[in-house]
């Protein structure tokens, strides 16, 4: 019987957790009256919590791998959310329309702070759409990106303190920092495959924040470099909330832009190439592909991403230092990637969306904000590994002969 | 125009110059000397079968032709039978990266199969093209017009070849949801968008059918005959590989032990006593 074998699994989780946590959670030792405290009560607590939740979480293992069985046994391609969303046009224009209303009169409803979380929100999807080119096309691994974004954000912040270069002058100098950085980084460490990739690039990473941090001369280390200029207008001085909102816009327009692009590279001989090289390396080289001058290409254009993005990051808070910076950051851009659908434009938009929008409604949970945000994302990536939109890539079709 | 002249050079060419050249070649796997000072040649317009029991070496040479691995000694020499400067000189292919083999005239298939298996069947042909056309990141951003024109091309030339591989059923369809003869036959479709002038197909038949095997016998002939395109491979089916070959070699423990026609073959004692053994004699 299934249910009594189940019921025994979460018995002993929960015989293994209280074990686990007798020494903190039972024993409390008073050194002032030298006493032991005994708290049964709390193993309790902990025996039925654990069983409960071992035996909630195995019931849904369950119900998915019987949704797969029977998928499998229909034998029908149920066709995905990310499909419906591309191929069906009386499913996408109208979601189109609507986005685009909202975005629209989006900054005129909502409050300063909603504009703010929204800026935020979406430079995350054009950070993650960048980083979408190196490791959902690609599949390069790559932990250190938030490197390329420091990049740029301390081309503005030096470019700026020292020689009060503005910040359009300056967005395509972040760009092409960015790509430097990404050939230079990239050359030595592509020949490394997986997981070694992944751990050189995080430790580039890293050597970019402590750079920054220890390299006072350069960067007023710790502290920062502050009162950066925001983006101008025309020579037009904006108020705090006409600032705020010109921001807003840029960033819809600079995602549109985004969306645009990595749309061309994917679907183009290059684009083939990198998804290719994702599929199998050696195949792909023995089809005549570069392995190594695709891969920097891949690489340099997420990093140019990062750098553009850095530059607004420094515009918008007008302040930086390397805190902004650390390891945090490019896990949380690689999630968004990897939770929404890695290779897919519109997983990547919702993906950013969901990481971005949902700590900051979660503030009304207070503390356990950050605890639910990661149950979260442990649960969707058991039960949707593949990402919120699957295979969502819009494949060549060919439709008859072309004369 | 260009065909005619092609059709007739390959004619005047055949069995003239030979497209691949080996000699001497030895590689090693740390003491394991997998490669054993192995001569080969491949002419103009040959079907060449290599043989020999399983961990022979054959898959091994394969890599070491292609550019996966580099061998310890020996030359690979290739000279492209439609070279517009008749016979050039020949060139030395050792060391050089798998993707500038692929350029020079030689393309591949794998033992075991290798697709873009979350690409569809045309995609995994035009992959193919890459080294053949040259459109880049602006091309693709702005998308001009010799771009449009490229992609063009290159989807025409790849459904071409899937006609004639015999795969156009499939065209929207992704390779990992093909059957298995299938699969095979796209991995010569997507070899042959390279524009090779030397197919290596390692264990083409591996895993098909009586039927399906007589098929690609009959396709790999075409091949042949129709794109004259030489072709070297590697094949344990016995009754394929006699039927198909111009000319076998037979490897053991990474040397050659024999070579020579079909006939010669399955009557020279020493390859049936390292190799074919009792499946000749019954
Ligand atoms: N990368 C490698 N590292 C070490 N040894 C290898 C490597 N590749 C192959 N070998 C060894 O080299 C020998 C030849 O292998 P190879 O794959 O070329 O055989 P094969 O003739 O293709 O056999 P099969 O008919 O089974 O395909 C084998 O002993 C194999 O174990
Ligand atoms: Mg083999």
């Amino acid at each position: 019987m299934i249910k009594a074998q189940e019921i025994k699994k979460s018995f002993f989780v929960s015989i293994w957790f209280m074990f686990l946590t007798f020494p903190i959670m039972v024993i409390r030792v008073n050194p002032i009256e030298k006493l032991i405290e005994w708290r049964w009560k709390n193993l309790a607590l902990i025996g039925i919590g654990s069983f409960l939740l071992s035996f909630v979480w195995r019931y849904l293992l369950k119900q998915k791998e019987a949704g797969r069985k029977k998928a499998e046994a229909c034998g029908v391609d149920n066709i995905s959310l990310g499909r419906k969303l591309i191929e069906d046009s009386g499913f996408y224009i109208p979601a189109l329309i609507a986005a685009a209303v909202f975005a629209l009169v989006f900054p005129f409803i909502f409050s300063l702070y909603q504009i703010n979380i929204m800026v935020t929100a979406l430079m995350y999807v054009v950070l993650g759409l960048g980083l979408n080119i190196v490791v959902g096309l690609a599949g390069l691994l790559d932990l250190g990106y938030v490197a390329f974004y420091a990049v740029g954000a301390y081309s503005y912040a030096l470019l700026n303190y020292h020689f009060g270069l503005g910040f359009w002058t300056v967005l395509p100098i972040g760009a092409v920092a960015g790509f430097i950085f990404g050939i230079i980084l990239g050359f030595p460490v592509l020949r490394l495959r997986g997981d070694y990739l992944a751990i050189v690039t995080l430790g580039f990473g890293e050597i970019i924040r402590l750079v920054l941090e220890n390299w006072n001369e350069f960067s007023f280390g710790p502290s920062g470099i502050a009162n950066i200029s925001r983006p101008g207008f025309f020579g037009i001085q904006f108020s705090l909330q006409g600032a705020i909102i010109y921001l807003y816009f840029l960033m819809i327009a600079f995602t549109l832009f985004t969306i645009f692009i990595v749309n061309r590279l994917q679907n183009s001989r290059i684009g083939r190439a990198w998804i290719a090289l994702r599929e199998d390396e050696i195949a792909c080289q023995a089809m005549g592909i570069d392995k190594t001058k695709t891969k920097l290409t891949a690489f340099a254009l997420g990093a140019t991403w990062a750098g553009m993005i850095g530059v607004i990051f420094a515009a918008k808070t007008t302040f930086v230092n390397p805190a902004s910076f650390t390891f945090m950051e490019s896990a949380m851009i690689l999630s968004i990637v990897v939770l929404g659908g890695m290779g897919s434009i519109i997983g990547v938009i919702i993906g950013a969306f969901a990481l971005i929008l949902t700590p900051e409604y979660l503030r009304a949970f207070s503390d356990y904000r950050m605890l639910i945000f990661g149950a979260i994302m442990v649960i969707m990536m058991v039960f949707r590994p593949q990402g919120i939109i699957t295979n969502a890539r819009r494949t060549y079709k060919f439709h008859g002969r072309i004369s | 125009m260009r065909a005619g002249l092609i059709n007739f050079m390959a004619g005047f060419l055949k069995n003239m110059i030979s497209v691949l050249e080996v000699k001497n070649l030895t590689m090693n796997f740390g003491g394991l000397c997998a490669i054993d000072s192995l001569d080969l040649d491949v002419a103009q317009g040959e079907i060449v079968t290599l043989i020999g029991p399983n961990g022979a070496g054959k898959t091994t040479f394969f890599n070491c032709i292609t550019g996966i691995y580099n061998p310890a000694r020996g030359d690979i020499f290739v000279s492209s039978p439609w070279n517009k400067d008749k016979i050039k000189k020949q060139e030395r292919i050792n060391g050089l990266k798998p993707n500038h083999i692929t350029e020079k005239g030689l393309a591949r298939t794998f033992q075991n199969i290798r697709l873009f298996s979350n690409m569809t069947v045309l995609e995994n042909v035009m992959i193919g093209r890459h080294c053949r056309t040259s459109s880049g990141i602006a091309g693709a951003v702005f998308r001009n017009r010799s771009t449009v024109k490229e992609e063009k091309e290159v989807v025409e030339y790849s459904y071409n070849i899937l006609e004639k591989i015999g795969l156009s059923s499939f065209v929207n369809e992704f390779a990992k949801n093909l059957p298995y003869g299938a699969q095979r036959r796209l991995e010569i479709a997507r070899a042959m968008a390279t524009e090779p002038f030397l197919l290596l197909l390692d264990e083409p038949a591996a895993g098909m059918n009586l039927q399906e095997t007589r098929e690609l016998a009959e396709l790999i002939m075409r091949i042949r005959d129709r794109e004259h395109i030489s072709i070297l491979l590697i094949e344990h089916d016995m009754k394929f590989v006699m039927s198909i070959s111009d000319r076998i070699f037979v490897m053991d423990y990474g040397r050659k032990i024999a070579q020579g026609t079909p006939a010669e073959i399955r009557k020279n004692p020493v390859v049936i006593k390292a190799y074919l053994g009792d499946e000749i004699s019954a």
